[in-house]
């Protein structure tokens, strides 16, 4: 597909792939988890992995997202300094990716949160992990995710053990979203919610992704998320990708239904 | 005015003199002996070996006496004996096939090679006091058996013959030894082993149980518990051969574990093992399950979280001399801490009061 | 007095390599957590049994040793491990900060300041700076090594929104030399100031841990902190009712069943040093060497 070579905040870009993931592959023993993805993900793009359940989907986003060692292929990545393999990239710059340039937020909010630390705690720790170290500051940018994913500033000092499920969920994504990352890895966002919760919860992430221009992978199991969400999708079948292009295009011409 | 407190030296002293005199108690009894100890509280001696590490009944014996029958103190004395002694070379692996027994079953065969030997055991007894022993302890003689001379093979090779149990790999790796080298994470198999034979036996008893009441259930069979006197051999370099240092107790329990095969091995029967200084049953059958239970990485079992199966929890909390130390010393002076969190609390409760002060 | 039936210092030669290693080995990564085969002392663990091995492996027949716990000679605990190495090293013992060339503690810092070639031993409890806030070693280590400590703010972060201040008044935590967080040992924060450029070497040692770290002299020592709500190092605002020190550390004395207190230096020496000097404080009387 065509692409501007122009960023978001309107500086002019090297044409690049931000993502570039070649012949990516995992097995669990004899068993198949991926094999054979190979995808481009430009600046601003929003890619949807769909697929029935067991399909490799999840598999695919820990191997790109470095939670996983695949066992052969690239996932080059364009960092400040360039391109980059992350798989072969040492475990502290990957593991500093993982807090800086990349977000990941988990199906169950449960594993994406400390659920013995405050709202304000939670969403402040990416902050400080890359050297907020003034007090007022990091609160007031808590406080203000805080409103974007529609929690009330009183609750910043609970615990999300006290918030409901979609709110723990809304919590994850503020977490993630506080300092600006430049791809966002998502596994079911939407997955344990109730269909209301769900529909808010969509709203707001479309919002938030036109609003950042996020670039972001995200894994689902339902079409209304695509549809809403991604620019284009992958379709995915026994650990294979058994077809790739445009959203509307694939939803509704699909030649795997 | 005011004069600090002082003589903690005289303190120390005083307390030393009433501990050795509490210790004797009433002087119109007649003193135990270390070799009363040694020959009538095997089983505390034995205990006090496999976690002091160190096989020497007559030094356990005396450290159950000087800790007045506390155990726990008693292994520390004898760690702490241990720590001193050099090291003057290792002796060959004990081969327990060639074992004295003088108990042995096998839970998973009625009869076997070897015999059924049931030994020295409480098993069976009807756990009723005898007030006999209050009176006089004379026993008759129990009857002997003439000594057979049939081998007494392991269980285990039964089933390794027909290739029905996994196989043992063999190795001449010289093992690493837990009181020469920090214990880093995670460890070896033999690492684990030599950490949970020193443990203690109430928290391995208990890490056992739970992996039976479903925390990582591992469904053992003591395919066979064997208790009996190994001879010790070394190799004396200047000989160029290996001769016979000493014979010494031990307590091996080789479990049978139904397995399903996994991801990475086929339907077989895996093992756990233990093995303990003197006999020590309870501590041997317990070591066989926890460290079955430790192995689900190597198999390619699924952790479900279970405490036992969680390498760290058990490692690192399994040694009650670290344990009773760490716990104990809470009791120390901590005034220095409990003053800063006294003007933290003061400073806090102050500030609390300020600001409802202020929003009156 | 020398017990003949252990080696100098108690411990053998080899170990006291092995302890030196680790020690040399600290020194050149200051605050790093070296593992060490911490062996069985006949003291428990938890009782200083990693603050003596360091101090064993440190010691030479020529030493003047110093021994105090919560700042004290006499307390129970100095008294004990002061008589140990009496018994094993037969070295010289003093009460006086200045004279000593090896002081072990436990829970405090000396108010005098320390001089080149003494050194500073502590008894350490729990090693791992992060150990609260996650409870494996195995990814402890992997924070410190990849520098991963924005957890350890989020706890300072917790403090302030919950008490409005930073509620952490002993084991505060510090970065040594910009690099690694580490567990000064429970002294209380007062005395976090003077672990930073101290002409002093500084050595910690954790028995049960198994973990010898190091602040070499004139190493920089910084209390964790916000730009806007710096570390304080507090104490209680009173002076010191037998010398009437300013700027000591103090402990709190119930002297009746009336509530009446009175506070006095924690640091022994330290407060008999001014009082030999004639200061005299609220409830003090002029002495001429004892208390
Ligand atoms: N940890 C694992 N061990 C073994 N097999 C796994 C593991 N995780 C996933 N699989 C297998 O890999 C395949 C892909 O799984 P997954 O990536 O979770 O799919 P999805 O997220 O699309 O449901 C499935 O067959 C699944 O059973
Ligand atoms: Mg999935
Ligand atoms: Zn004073």
């Amino acid at each position: 597909m065509e692409m501007t070579n122009v960023s978001v905040d309107g500086r002019t870009k090297p044409a690049g792939p931000l993502l570039s993931v070649r012949d990516l592959g995992k097995r669990y023993g004899t068993r198949i988890g991926c094999a054979n993805v190979s995808f481009d993900l430009w600046p601003g793009e929003v890619l949807g992995i769909v697929g029935e359940s067991g399909s490799g989907k999840s598999t695919l986003l820990s191997c790109l997202a470095g939670h996983l060692e695949p066992d052969r292929g690239q996932v080059v990545f364009d960092t400040r300094n360039g391109p980059r393999d992350t798989i072969t990239m040492s475990e502290p710059e990957r593991r500093k990716l993982g807090r800086t340039d990349w977000a990941f937020v988990h199906q169950n909010p449960r594993d994406g949160l400390r659920m013995g630390v405050t709202a304000g705690g939670n969403v402040g720790e990416r902050l400080m992990a890359v050297g907020a170290r003034h007090y007022g500051d990091i609160r007031a940018q808590a406080l203000d995710w805080l409103g974007r994913v529609e929690i009330a500033a009183e609750r910043i000092d609970d615990r999300p053990s006290a918030f409901s499920g979609g709110m723990q969920q809304r919590l994850q994504i503020a977490r993630n979203l506080v300092t600006g990352p430049r791809l966002v890895f998502m596994d079911e966002p939407t997955g344990g919610l109730d269909v209301s919760v769900q529909a808010r919860l969509l709203d707001l992430l479309r919002g938030l992704v036109r609003e950042m221009g996020l670039s972001a992978i995200i894994v689902t199991h339902d079409l209304a998320v695509v549809r809403l969400l991604a620019d284009r999708l992958m379709v995915m079948k026994g650990g294979h990708v058994v077809e790739q292009g445009l959203t509307d295009q694939v939803l509704d011409d699909p030649q795997h239904a | 005015m005011y004069v600090a407190v002082k003589g903690g030296e005289r303190a120390i002293d005083n307390a030393h003199a009433f501990l050795a005199e509490d210790r004797r108690g009433d002087p119109q009894v007649a003193e135990l002996s270390v070799a009363q100890i040694r020959e009538q509280l095997r089983l505390a001696v034995n205990r006090v070996m496999a976690e002091g590490s160190l096989f020497d009944p007559d030094l356990a014996a005396l450290a159950i006496k000087q800790a007045r029958g506390d155990l726990i103190e008693a292994v520390f004395l004898i760690r702490a004996y241990r720590t001193t002694l050099p090291r003057l070379g290792a002796s060959n692996p004990v081969d327990t096939a060639q074992m004295a027994v003088v108990r042995r079953v096998s839970a998973t065969f009625k009869d076997l090679p070897g015999g059924q030997v049931l030994g020295p055991t409480f098993d069976y007894t009807h756990r009723l006091l005898d007030f006999k022993l209050a009176a006089d302890g004379q026993v008759p003689p129990a009857p002997t058996a003439p000594v057979s001379a049939e081998k007494v093979p392991h269980v285990t090779e039964f089933l390794n013959r027909d290739g029905l149990i996994e196989a043992e790999p063999q190795s001449d790796a010289v093992p690493p030894d837990l009181t020469r080298e920090p214990m880093e994470l995670p460890t070896s198999r033999a690492l684990r082993l030599q950490a949970i034979t020193r443990g203690d036996e109430g928290f391995i008893l208990s890490m056992a149980y739970s992996t039976q009441r479903g925390y990582g259930r591992t469904h053992a069979f003591v395919g066979e518990l064997r208790i009996g006197a190994v001879a010790v051999e070394m190799d004396i370099p200047e000989l160029g051969f290996s001769v016979e240092i000493g014979e010494i107790e031990l307590s091996e329990c080789e479990t049978v574990n139904q397995f399903k095969g996994s991801k990475t091995e086929p339907p077989q029967f895996t093992r756990g093992y233990g093995l303990v200084f003197g006999q020590s049953e309870r501590k041997a059958i317990a070591m066989s399950l926890v460290d079955r239970a430790l192995r689900w990485k190597e198999l390619g079992e699924d952790n479900i979280g279970a405490p036992a199966q969680d390498e760290e929890f058990v490692l690192m909390h399994a040694d009650n001399i670290q344990a009773t130390g760490f716990l104990e010393h809470i009791k120390l002076p901590h005034y220095v801490d409990f003053q800063a969190e006294l003007e933290l609390v003061r400073r806090l409760r102050a500030d609390a009061a300020t600001m409802q002060e202020a929003a009156k | 007095m020398t017990d003949q039936a252990y080696n100098f210092a108690y411990l053998d030669e080899q170990t006291k390599r092995m302890i030196r290693r680790a020690i040399l080995k600290g020194i050149a990564v200051p605050g790093y957590q070296v593992p060490f085969a911490s062996r069985e002392m006949p003291m428990p663990y938890g009782w200083g049994t990693g603050g003596v091995q360091v101090t064993a492996a440190c010691l030479v027949p020529e030493d003047c040793l110093k021994v105090i716990d919560q700042g004290a000679d006499d307390t129970t605990n100095a008294v004990s491990i002061r008589k140990f190495f009496q018994r094993t090293a037969g070295v010289a013992v003093t009460e006086a900060t200045a004279d000593a060339s090896v002081i072990q503690t436990r829970h405090r810092i000396p108010e005098l300041p320390l001089r080149e070639g003494q050194i500073l031993v502590y008894q350490v409890p729990i090693p791992e700076p992060l150990r609260f806030l996650e409870p494996r070693e195995t990814e402890t280590r992997k924070m410190h090594s990849l520098e991963e400590y924005g957890l350890m703010h989020v706890k300072l972060y917790e403090d302030i929104a919950r008490h409005g201040q930073i509620a952490t008044s002993y084991a505060y935590p510090v970065k040594v030399e910009g690099r690694y967080v580490m567990d000064p040992s429970p002294i209380p924060k007062f005395d976090n100031p003077k672990l930073s450029g101290s002409a002093a070497l500084q050595l910690f040692g954790a028995g049960r841990e198994q973990r010898i770290y190091a602040v070499p002299p004139y190493t920089s020592v910084v209390s964790l902190d916000f730009e806007d709500h710096p570390f304080v190092a507090g104490k209680a605002p009173h002076d010191c009712d037998l010398c009437g020190a300013t700027d000591s550390y103090l402990d709190e004395v119930i002297v009746d069943d009336a509530g009446g207190r009175m506070f006095v230096c924690s640091d022994t020496d330290f407060c008999r040093g001014r009082k030999d000097a004639g200061h005299i404080g609220r409830l003090g009387v002029q002495t001429d060497g004892g208390a």
